[in-house]
């Protein structure tokens, strides 16, 4: 969708603010947040792309004045009552009233820690089928606007790039947020010229490398 | 509100980075002190919701208060942007492990035991004197956490994600980092699970350095494109 978290050749946000010595957590909540994010994503009740999907579905004045670990436990709280979780009643009180729906895996427990982070979730998928493209094709993105999860950027839309990269078949987002499945498909390391993505007065020396699945591209005449 | 905006830069009008210059010029020798304040402004917003999911979760069973605190210690004490510098270092010292990074990264990568979440499909792009790489998510904040830890707030911040794509070199002036105008720039947009891990190039005048001492060279930003390593003069 045409969300907020689509802030490729944006303009107006100011300059990069690097802050020196920049610890990793500002302060305790951000550690719960994060902490919190993690442990009900091994729940197994929604995927990553669907933890995304809430994210970029918060409304764009309020997504822009947040910060990270705000959008992610905004999201979170719409992904625990969509899934039969917790209630707005619940987040109103501060206090559990009625039961979760059941889950798919049980509460991730302190020694499974270290093995679900260094199992990770691989997303590289075996497919019967051969890539579409080779590696030097000339590709067309397609001009579209699902109002669904999608992970074409808006800048890359309807611009002709060459493949540089076969990633492999992947999980496709696209589906994967929606609880349509997995579809695995190609995806593609593909380069696009800045003069070709911003048109005049763009960086002649810049190059922008955006990882395409196969469903977003075309061949380029 | 002004404590908010500090304490976790906004995704967010520029008005409110200048509050975060600002902390620039504290002493981080004393933290601590403005951690605090920090987090007592933090406890009127969104710390107050946090402290809400994580008391009704652990009331339901849903999650184990000792997993959190072991989630949270992993990332402050073994996945950071040191993993990243020991990669790196190897890869400039060991030309048969640089080969192998390239053919394979997440597999070099596991050699010195680092892999697994936001890390699960690793690519290393180099750096190279033609050619310099540098890694945004404009989507929203990929970055591989086995190797550079949990993202800085100025990667998932809109300022970064918005200029990279078409402005890198004024985003890397913010950097203090200006290069020669005819270098090519690749920026790499990280819209699929692929992550990935800027390899600098080995600054002169570190021939025969061990790989603890090149390590020390390496810093997160040069890993991810927004920085150079050190220099040898430069690195103690």
């Amino acid at each position: 969708m045409n969300g907020p978290q689509d802030l490729g050749g944006m303009m107006g946000f100011g300059p990069v603010v690097p802050e020196r010595d920049e610890p990793i957590f500002h302060g305790e909540w951000e550690k719960r947040a994060l902490a919190v994010t993690l442990a009900c994503g091994a729940l197994g009740q929604w995927t990553l792309d669907e933890s995304r999907h809430a994210r970029e579905t918060i409304p764009p004045p309020h997504y822009l004045s947040k910060s990270y670990y705000d959008i992610w436990i905004t999201a979170l709280e719409k992904l625990l009552q969509r899934h039969g979780m917790v209630g707005a009643d619940e987040l109103k009180h501060g206090a559990a009233l009625h039961a979760s729906a059941p889950t798919r895996n049980p509460a991730l427990t302190a020694d499974r820690v270290a093995s679900a982070l260094a199992k990770g979730s691989p997303t590289e998928r075996a497919l019967a089928t051969q890539p579409r493209f080779a590696i030097g094709d000339h590709v067309a993105t397609k001009v579209m606007h699902p109002t669904t999860h999608t992970r074409l950027p808006r800048y890359a839309r309807g611009k002709t790039g060459t493949v540089k990269f076969i990633h492999g078949a992947h999980v496709f987002p696209d589906t994967h947020a929606h609880d349509l499945g997995e579809q695995p498909c190609y995806c593609y390391g593909v380069e696009f010229a800045a003069t070709e993505l911003w048109g005049e007065g763009a960086d002649p020396t810049l190059s922008v490398m955006v990882d395409c699945w196969e469903p977003y591209l075309e061949q380029a005449s | 509100m002004d404590g908010v905006e500090k304490a976790a830069q906004p995704v967010h009008p520029p008005s409110m980075t200048h509050h975060d210059h600002d902390n620039d010029h504290h002493d981080h020798g004393h933290g601590h002190h403005h951690d605090h304040d920090r987090e007592h402004s933090e406890l009127s917003e969104v710390a107050l919701r946090v402290r809400a999911l994580e008391t009704i979760l652990t009331q339901k069973g849903l999650v184990d208060a000792a997993a959190l605190d072991a989630i949270v210690e992993t990332y402050e004490t073994k996945i950071g942007p040191r993993n990243g510098a020991r990669v790196v270092a190897r890869a400039w010292a060991d030309p048969a492990y640089l080969a192998r990074l390239r053919d394979n990264a997440t597999a070099a990568i596991a050699e010195l035991g680092y892999g697994g979440r936001q890390g699960e499909h690793m690519q290393i792009v180099e750096n190279t004197p033609d050619t310099h790489n540098m890694v945004v998510c404009t989507l929203c904040s990929c970055y591989p956490w086995p190797v550079l830890g949990l993202p800085p707030v100025w990667y998932k911040s809109a300022p970064y994600r918005s200029r990279a794509v078409i402005d890198p070199r004024g985003v890397l002036k913010d950097f203090g980092v200006t290069l020669p105008e005819t270098m090519r720039i690749r920026v790499w947009d990280s819209t699929a699970e692929m992550r990935y891990l800027v390899l600098p190039m080995r600054p002169a005048g570190t021939e025969g350095w061990s790989e603890e001492q090149l390590a020390h060279l390496v810093t997160r930003d040069s890993m991810i494109g927004t920085g150079l390593p050190l220099t040898p003069g430069a690195s103690a």
